[in-house]
């Protein structure tokens, strides 16, 4: 018994001081970055391409021009979508992280919360060649209002409604539709054997939350409100998203299918034309390889409500990728000087030109290969009448909630179970009560 | 010589413990620390302003508890759904797992023609590896391409519209027939080893006595087996209910309600949501309740065993 | 079973039957998906492809770097195996022998963390991984050997409770023989217990090594691009613009035939080993 006692007691004081370490293990991240590092930096890329190689193909002699240039080399890792937030939380909670990444521009207020990510004050935006550069929508989804962001824009990237031009004019639709009421009445004559008139990817949580934002924007309603306190069941709200869940319970201009689409269906529908119209950012690069060629569609603003002013008229969230730098960067010049070469012009045509998104950079827009179309439509987009996300640190929890109760609602729609104001009000009401108190 | 000295050295007192050392060093270091810092994380206020340096955490003593167990609240509601769906799913699997892989391994007891053959097929479920084995599943789940609904609908025209299973109501069954597929071939394997253990003669002497199948069945196989089936139930159980992989390659980061395990509920809790305090404390009311139920079992079994003996 | 009835062999052809379908469609969806042009597996269901193609075997190594991920797994995979087996023969040889104090402790504590989530501990370990990497030097989070010490531990329990049944099933005269004979104990194990338990002990190999080689949720956390493995790496084809089903049916075949094929050939030592040492 005595030995138990001594072999537990034992136990209790090693654990106990383990534990003190691991407890502790984030101090050492509470330091601000240095340069004891200067020739080396590792940066971790999002998955931009159509595969992790084909990002690694598209980066890598960028990257060595900046090595070429600064003498810094730069140790790339493409991280997949499913694995980047974990790993980026993760290295903010050991501080064992890359110095620069990419980050999803709607994670940026959330990660700024973190206290992880370095911020650009105007001496450090000087140091990139300054604030002004960029697009104000752009610079306003890179963190919350009032703050100095955490992030710069890399990639932006707008929502459109493509539309399939032959089947509009095989059902008689001259143009694109502007309003909503057209919107349906457009699908509704597209919706005919076996065809429909739009897609949406609704078990996908992100497009959910995206769309019921922008729909949310037109009706009015902001999701949080000045204090920042969710608002997730307003009237206002509630008459978006069941705007958009009427696309298949009510309209049935979308397939019930839909609500089941997360592996980028929609895409596939919308290029082997089993549908007229689908919601989508820089989808160009994406249905050239499923064979469908830049003339056969088009692209136009996502309508608004008849009569709109104002921010109702916003017809896209502002999506793209931001860059960070993590804050305890061991090469912190060198690591503004990657941020800068990144965002500097030459890159900015480069990369954008072949991801298919668009530069934030105003002054790399007027590049000829950003004058498809496709990205005139969605950069008129983007510059006028795009809204950022709420950047609130809460953000990913809205993101999470609200995609999720969308999904849930769908997918009721899809099995025919009626969706009233109720049940809409219902579902959000439960998001909003599992938000945080904080 | 050498060995003399070296025996001298190592006391049989001192032996064992030294045997067990790095098991013990290994488990303290991967398991057993690790959950006592996660059971100190569930006292903390543990949100996204305060992972990168734990220590700032403001200690919350059972703020975290309270909340998954005020179950008037949406957080506490949602966390006992995801509870009753993980243990009607557990019931379900490890029974339908148990009962299928009982069923096979006493009809696979005799040699036939073809017989190894078959037994490699049973094992291959179990062989592969999870997300690609789940990932097949999750793509003959597909309402519009998937495998099932073409069978189900196209062929056999059982249903009158293409049901959902990965989202909506059907996904529980959906999660149900993948736990089986995956799981039952472990009981039967479990099992065929067990009915090696069983002497031919005892077969015999009730087919002497006039024994049919179904009796000699319920007379020597199923008893025979008792003590097999009470460890293979324990593990099946403990295996199913914190089974992540399975719900999380089927139906991503946001489980539909009616297949909220609980693993994907906690994973979403803290990882997704970024409350790992609160993720924490759920999981720690998950060990409470698995430690419990393990118990009760063992306690019951072992006391029932001790009168057989 | 002696003299089972026809109507008894009737049921067992055709409830082995259907087993034998619902066992192995998703197999054969695996395999016939596998062979597929994209279009086919984005399109409705079919059995047969339109056209036979053998294009997803190539591409899934361009689109992934499927073969340094493959690399990764054997090594992890390997190395957690043989580090399992070998720290579980240790220790059942302990409990199987000798009588001590903390004996029952032992077990049931290293069983009990067959209880614990996952999801509890994988932060923290995280942390004590990045805490002993800053103090010691020992890299161990990204590095392939964390993950071996994390995913030995998975197959521990189970192997160490195993090879206590098989080691309890070898009779003691043998090694203490061989202890009179003035061995040592370690002797006694290395060349009477080890041979004798050989089926027990590649039970216990297969089931670790199975373990290891399939583990997500650890891997996508404490791995990174020079780490990675197979099971996590698997998740490359569903990339944020498109799934190529033909690709992740193909992977997940190049990716199964080793485990698989190990089994299979092994299976007979698995009951071997379980008949005497699990489930007595």
């Amino acid at each position: 018994m005595r030995i138990n006692r001594l072999a537990a007691a034992t136990a209790v004081v090693a654990t106990l001081a383990l534990t003190a370490t691991a407890c502790g293990g984030g101090s050492s991240t509470g330091g601000s970055g240095d340069n004891s590092s200067p020739k080396t930096l590792t940066y971790w890329a999002s998955n931009q391409g159509t595969s992790l190689e084909n990002d690694k193909q598209v980066l890598e002699p960028e990257l060595r021009k900046f090595e070429q240039q600064t003498g810094i080399k730069v140790k790339l890792e493409v991280i997949p979508w499913s694995d980047l937030l974990n790993r980026i939380l993760a290295a903010t909670t050991s501080g064992q992280g890359p110095d620069v990444l990419n980050i999803g521009n709607t994670w940026s207020a959330s990660l700024q919360a973190t206290g992880a990510l370095l911020s650009f004050d105007d001496a450090t935006f000087g140091k990139i060649g300054g604030k002004d550069r960029f697009l104000p929508a752009t610079i306003a989804s890179a963190g919350a209002a009032g703050k100095d962001p955490a992030a710069v824009p890399l990639y932006s990237m707008a929502y459109g409604l493509y539309y399939n031009k032959k089947m509009f004019q095989a059902a008689g639709i001259e143009r694109p539709p502007a309003t909503w009421d057209e919107l349906i009445a457009d699908g509704q004559k597209l919706t005919k054997d076996g065809k429909y008139g739009i897609a949406v990817e609704g078990g996908n949580v992100s497009e959910n939350v995206h769309h019921a934002f922008t729909l949310g924007k037109q009706h009015g309603a902001d999701f949080f409100d000045a204090s920042g306190k969710p608002a997730f069941d307003a009237p206002e709200a509630v008459a978006a998203i069941k705007q958009y869940v009427d696309l298949i319970a009510k309209d049935k201009i979308a397939a019930p299918g839909n609500a089941e689409y997360a592996n980028n269906q929609t895409l596939t529908d919308f290029a082997t034309g089993k549908v007229g119209m689908m919601m989508w950012q820089s989808a160009g690069a994406n249905l050239k390889s499923h064979g469908m060629n830049p003339d056969d569609y088009g692209v136009a603003p996502v309508p608004v409500p008849a009569g709109a002013s104002g921010t109702k008229l916003t017809s896209s969230m502002v999506a793209g990728i931001n860059l960070a730098v993590f804050k305890n960067t061991k090469n912190l010049n060198g690591a503004l000087d990657f941020v800068k070469f990144m965002t500097g012009k030459d890159e900015q045509i480069q990369l954008n030109k072949t991801y298919g998104s668009i530069p934030p950079v105003a002054d790399a827009q007027g590049d000829a290969a950003f004058a498809t179309p496709e990205l005139q439509a969605l950069s008129k987009v983007l510059g006028s009448s795009a809204q950022p996300l709420p950047q609130v640190a809460n953000e990913s929890q809205f993101e999470t909630l609200v995609g999720t109760a969308v999904k849930n609602l769908l997918a009721a729609a899809a099995a025919g179970k009626p969706v009233t104001d109720e049940s809409v009000k219902a579902e959000l009401t439960k998001a909003q009560q599992q938000m945080p108190a904080n | 010589m050498r060995q003399r000295l070296g025996r001298l050295r190592l006391t049989p007192k001192g032996l064992p413990y030294l045997l067990l050392l790095p098991a013990l060093l290994l488990e303290l270091l991967i398991h057993l620390v690790p959950m006592v810092v996660g059971i100190a994380m569930s006292f903390k206020q543990l949100t996204q302003f305060f992972i990168r340096d734990w220590s700032s955490a403001p200690w919350t003593g059972l703020g975290n508890y309270h909340l998954a167990v005020d179950f008037s609240a949406p957080v506490g509601q949602s966390l006992l759904n995801s509870f009753w769906v993980t243990c009607a799913f557990t019931i379900l699997a490890v029974g339908l797992s148990w009962l299928v892989g009982t069923t096979a391994a006493i009809m696979m007891q005799d040699a036939f023609r073809g017989r190894g053959l078959l037994r490699a097929a049973f094992l291959l479920p179990y062989a592969l590896p999870v997300y690609a084995a789940v990932i097949t599943w999750s793509f003959m789940f597909q309402r519009d391409t998937g495998l099932v609904n073409h069978v189900l609908h196209d062929q056999l025209h059982l249903t009158s519209d293409r049901p959902f299973w990965l989202i909506g109501d059907n996904s529980f069954t959906a999660l149900v027939v993948v736990s089986v597929w995956r799981s039952w071939p472990f009981a039967f394997l479990t099992l065929t080893a067990g009915l090696q253990n069983i002497p031919r003669e005892l077969y015999e002497a009730a087919a002497m006595d006039g024994a049919g199948v179904w009796q000699q069945i319920r007379r020597i196989t199923l008893p025979s087996l008792r003590p097999v089936n009470l460890v293979l139930v324990l593990v099946l159980f403990l295996w199913t209910f914190n089974d992540f992989n399975t719900p999380y390659v089927l139906f991503g980061k946001s489980a539909p309600e009616a297949s909220d395990l609980i693993s994907i509920h906690i994973y979403q809790s803290s990882f997704v949501t970024w409350n790992f305090g609160a993720g924490s404390a759920m999981s720690v009311l998950l060990l409470l309740f698995l430690l419990l139920v393990t118990s009760v079992y063992l306690f019951t079994t072992s006391r029932r065993r001790g009168a057989d003996d | 079973m002696i003299n089972p009835p026809a109507s008894f062999r009737w049921t067992r052809r055709i409830v082995l039957a259907l087993l034998a379908v619902f066992t192995l469609v998703p197999v054969g969806v695996m395999v016939s998906s596998s062979l597929k042009p994209l279009q086919d597996v984005q399109g409705p269901f079919r059995w047969i492809p339109s056209t036979l193609t053998v294009r997803p075997y190539f591409d899934i190594w361009k689109t992934v770097p499927l073969g340094k991920y493959f690399i990764n797994s054997i090594i992890v995979a390997g190395g957690a195996t043989v580090c399992s087996v070998l720290i579980a023969i240790l220790a059942a040889y302990g409990v199987s022998r000798y009588r001590f104090r903390g004996r029952r402790l032992f077990t049931v504590t290293v069983l009990s963390t067959q209880m614990f989530p996952g999801i509890l501990f994988l932060l923290p370990l995280f942390l004590i991984f990045v805490n002993i990497g800053n103090s010691t030097g020992v890299a161990l989070y990204g590095s392939r050997g964390g993950l071996i010490l994390t995913y030995l531990t998975f197959s521990l329990p189970f192997s160490i409770w195993m090879l206590v049944g098989y080691f309890d099933s070898i009779p003691r005269d043998l090694d203490e023989a061989a202890l009179v004979d003035g061995c040592g104990p370690v002797r006694a194990l290395v060349q009477i217990i080890v041979p004798a338990a050989v089926p027990g002990i590649v039970a216990v190999a297969v089931y670790a090594f199975m373990t290891a080689w399939g583990e997500v949720l650890f891997a996508s956390v404490m791995t990174n691009d020079e780490t990675r493995t197979l099971a996590v790496g698997l998740q490359g084809y569903a990339t944020l613009n498109d799934v190529y089903w033909n690709q992740v049916m193909a992977a997940s075949l190049v990716v199964s035939v080793p485990v698989v094929a190990g089994f299979l050939l092994l299976q007979r030592y698995l009951v071997a080993g379980l008949t005497a040492g699990a489930v007595k």
